[in-house]
């Protein structure tokens, strides 16, 4: 299934409820991603668990230029550069989204008509409230339009859908971002060391929760 | 002997053809190889190598799609299954009804070892009430034997797999034989939490058992408990058992093992059966039916080479189907023999599955340290309201037992996600922030309960499709009764009593019976279709599956067992498998087959 301009437009409309802007109909009019239908061909039943997988490897990524750099914004918006870790852009998220959406399984092409009309929501939604593309936004303009729909459960009805497209994107770039090597240091994860043995958890951890 | 081609196979003879390659399979060829019988196994799927073939160590960000199930890798990119799950290309089944809550989802995996490479290890004993449940209840079928029959098959196979656990001497739960289980591992913390907090509800947990070698195997003392008498056996399994390496706390089972610290038949059983050189092992054999002689025996069975597509007939002095039940059952029908009770192919059961998952403050942001351990059942919960259920007080007949745990494990897809219910939607610096506090933090029960035989639940064969292969598929009816229903309830009301008593908190309430249990055949635990008793009219094999109407026709798999406890099938085929084998010797040795 490919998400056509039509579709695409016709989304926007609906979801935003406000007119968008000549430059938001210029983007929605460019192709965002390549066509999916093309990716038929899975990984197999079969696939070969020993060698390195890379995204564009079992399948070829489709997300086009426009599209690449909304989606690292919005990555870097939700998990930006702190004391503890660098953002999600900088270690492959872009990548593994676009890997993410482009995959031929029925969950990822579902998931591919949430993502492609949210990216382009919210470019048309900074183009509406700021004239820029949403990349460009500073950091007060992003959050503005965050926090409209950050959380889908309280989001006002004219941001529902966006609410919605926001926590499956919230949901795939921490996915993307705490399995990588810096992630994971991040969260707090430990294992997958070989141990000689193994302790359990230390005294101070049943301490703290009234176990020892 | 070794792995041959089809060809080669045709010009050998053997005592015993065996049917599949998994837990059945594996250990009624090692049983039988180990006392100098001469056995075929045939497999549907590819040879696989573990050693080579498992990924060790590897995080998800190595994964394509960070290793999320899809539907050709249903239980992740990282899972052992090759070729295999809910759904086999080229290898349909069918529902007699569109309702999906009648409908059976039935798992498959084409590799040599079948599904002991993924499974998860866990290995419950069956309890002496589990041989009577008809006696205890009035539901469902008695087994032909006691608890106290298939006992030292428990000690025998903990002792060759390796079984972690320990002897707390619950009712119907029971010990092992003092020297036979290696010990647990430690609790994890949040194992401990809801040991602490179940218990003022009356609720036990206690050490898990599962199929991993916390340390190494005796290989001085354990060779000769399992084989006395047998100098070369012992020598053999003693030599196998030095090459299998214990656990190194690291790499889900899920898996497989490389280094053979868990069970699968690929590493425990089929090696030391290779090494007597009484198995030959042809793989890509796709069993279509069982030839019958003219006196009415197994004469041997008719496969197809999916690599040529040629049909081969071999011949044996028995036939061993182990093919997991319901390919065994399949093939029963296929071949239109031992059904002479019509009963071939009734009473298929999967285990009731229901699951619930909380959050507790008091496990946020806890010191750093691995959790990683066995990767499973540290601790679990055995059924415990026995004397309440006889009393007729729950409203369902059967028990069930609590899977659970909680802990920073390695992170996936669903690490820091959908957290919105907790923390109103963050992003930027509070949402790492959150997710550090939350990971770790989650609890999740599964309840897996006995689910009783009945008449709406059953496989034939559908008159008109049929596979790649030309042979006809199953078509299943399915439907759970009321038992199964108030249990799945049970499950999720009583996990959310043990959240609520460790201070925790859930997004979604407790369901109603018919919301909260998994689709029959999601648990993988199908069984039954082929079902032992002591009535040949009832059944269709005796307790040794031995079929009554084929005496040279065996079953070890799954398909015998008549009524399906709540505890996991695998170790009570495998014990099953070995008593069979044992009974098939004796006929073997004493000329009567």
């Amino acid at each position: 299934m490919s998400l056509d301009r039509r579709t695409t437009l016709k989304w926007m409309f609906a979801a935003a409820a406000t007119v968008p802007s000549l430059q938001a109909l210029a983007y929605a009019s460019q192709p965002q991603a390549r066509d999916v239908t093309a990716n038929q061909a899975g990984y197999g039943t079969d696939p070969d668990l020993t060698k390195e997988w890379k995204p564009g490897g079992p399948w070829p990524l489709t997300l086009g230029v426009a599209a690449r750099l909304t989606t690292a914004a919005l990555c870097d918006l939700i998990i930006p550069a702190d004391d503890v870790s660098p953002s999600a852009s900088s270690v492959g998220v872009v990548d593994f989204i676009d890997e993410w959406i482009s995959a031929p399984y029925p969950q990822q092409r579902a998931d591919r008509e949430i993502i492609l009309p949210g990216l382009t929501w919210s470019e048309a939604e900074a183009q509406t409230r700021f004239s820029k593309a949403f990349a460009a936004l500073d950091q007060p303009q992003k959050e503005a339009i965050a926090n409209d729909i950050c959380n889908a459960a309280k989001a006002a009805p004219q941001f529902a859908t966006a609410a919605k497209f926001f926590a499956k994107f919230r949901d795939l770039t921490a996915g993307g971002f705490y399995t990588t090597p810096v992630g994971m240091k991040d969260i707090g994860y430990v294992g997958n060391v070989p141990l000689a043995k193994f302790d359990g958890p230390p005294l101070a951890v049943l301490k703290r929760v009234g176990l020892a | 002997m070794s792995f041959i081609s089809a060809a080669d196979a045709d010009k050998n003879t053997y005592d015993v053809i065996v049917v599949g390659s998994g837990a059945a399979g594996g250990q009624t060829a090692y049983t039988l190889t180990m006392d100098g019988v001469r056995v075929l196994m045939l497999e549907a799927g590819r040879n696989y190598t573990p050693a080579t073939e498992t990924p060790m160590l590897q995080t998800n960000a190595e994964a394509p799609l960070r290793g999320s199930g899809t539907p050709e890798k249903p239980f992740g990119f990282w899972d052992a299954t090759i070729d295999g799950g809910w759904q086999v290309p080229g290898e349909p089944y069918t529902s007699a009804s569109d309702d999906p809550a009648r409908q059976f989802v039935w798992w498959r995996s084409r590799m040599l070892g079948g599904r002991t490479n993924h499974w998860g290890r866990i290995s419950l004993r069956n309890g002496p009430y589990d041989f009577k449940p008809h006696t205890r209840d009035g539901l469902g079928f008695d087994w032909p034997m006691n608890y106290e029959d298939l006992a030292p098959y428990y000690d025998k196979v903990e002792m060759l797999i390796g079984v972690y656990g320990a002897n707390d001497g619950l009712e119907n739960t029971p010990n092992s034989s003092p020297g036979v289980l290696l010990p647990p591992p430690k609790p994890r913390v949040s194992d401990l939490l809801i040991q602490q907090r179940a218990r003022k509800l009356n609720i036990p947990a206690i050490a898990g058992h599962r199929a991993v070698l916390t340390k190494p195997l005796d290989h001085k003392r354990l060779p000769q408990l399992l084989h006395p008498g047998n100098a070369k056996a012992q020598q053999i399994l003693a030599a196998d058992m030095q090459k299998r390496a214990a656990c190194f706390f690291a790499t889900p089972c899920g898996r497989g093992c490389s280094v053979r610290a868990n069970y699968q038949s690929t590493t425990v059983h089929l090696p030391p059966a290779l090494d007597t050189d009484n198995l030959d092992i042809v793989t890509d054999a796709m069993v279509r039916a069982i030839n019958k002689r003219p006196d009415g025996k197994a004469e041997g069975v008719t496969y197809i080479d999916r690599k040529t597509g040629a049909e081969h007939r071999v011949k044996a002095r028995i036939v061993v189907l182990a093919a997991s039940a319901l390919e065994s059952v399949r093939i029963l029908l296929n071949s239109d023999v031992a059904n002479g009770s019509g009963k071939v192919g009734k009473y298929i059961m999967d285990t009731v599955g229901a699951n619930f998952s909380g959050q507790v403050p008091l496990l946020e942001n806890l010191p750093l340290h691995n959790e990683d351990g066995v990767d499973g059942l540290h601790l679990y919960t055995p059924w415990w309201l026995y004397k309440q259920q006889l009393a007729g007080k729950l409203g369902f007949a059967r028990g069930y037992h609590f899977e659970f745990g909680g802990g920073r494990l390695m992170p996936g897809m669903g690490t820091a996600a959908g957290l919105e219910w907790l923390n109103g939607g963050t992003y930027g610096r509070k949402f790492k922030e959150d997710s550090r506090r939350y990971y770790g933090s989650f609890v999740g029960f599964a309840g897996r309960g006995e689910m009783i035989p009945n008449d709406d639940c059953y496989a034939e064969l559908d008159p008109k499709v049929k596979d790649k292969f030309g042979i006809p598929v199953l078509r299943f009816h399915w439907k759970w009764s009321q038992h199964e229903l108030g249990q799945a309830a049970h499950m999720q009301k009583t996990a959310a009593e043990i959240i609520d008593a460790m201070g925790g908190r859930y997004s979604m309430q407790p369901q109603s019976g018919e919301k909260a249990i998994k689709q029959g055949g999601i648990i993988i635990h199908e069984v039954g279709g082929a079902i032992m008793g002591d009535n040949p009219a009832k059944s269709v094999t005796n307790s040794f599956g031995q079929c009554w109407d084929m005496k040279n026709l065996f079953i070890t798999d799954g398909a015998t067992l008549c009524s399906n406890a709540d505890k996991n099938p695998t170790l009570t085929i495998m014990a099953l498998a070995w008593r069979a084998s044992e009974h098939m010797l004796g006929l073997m040795n004493r000329k009567e087959l």
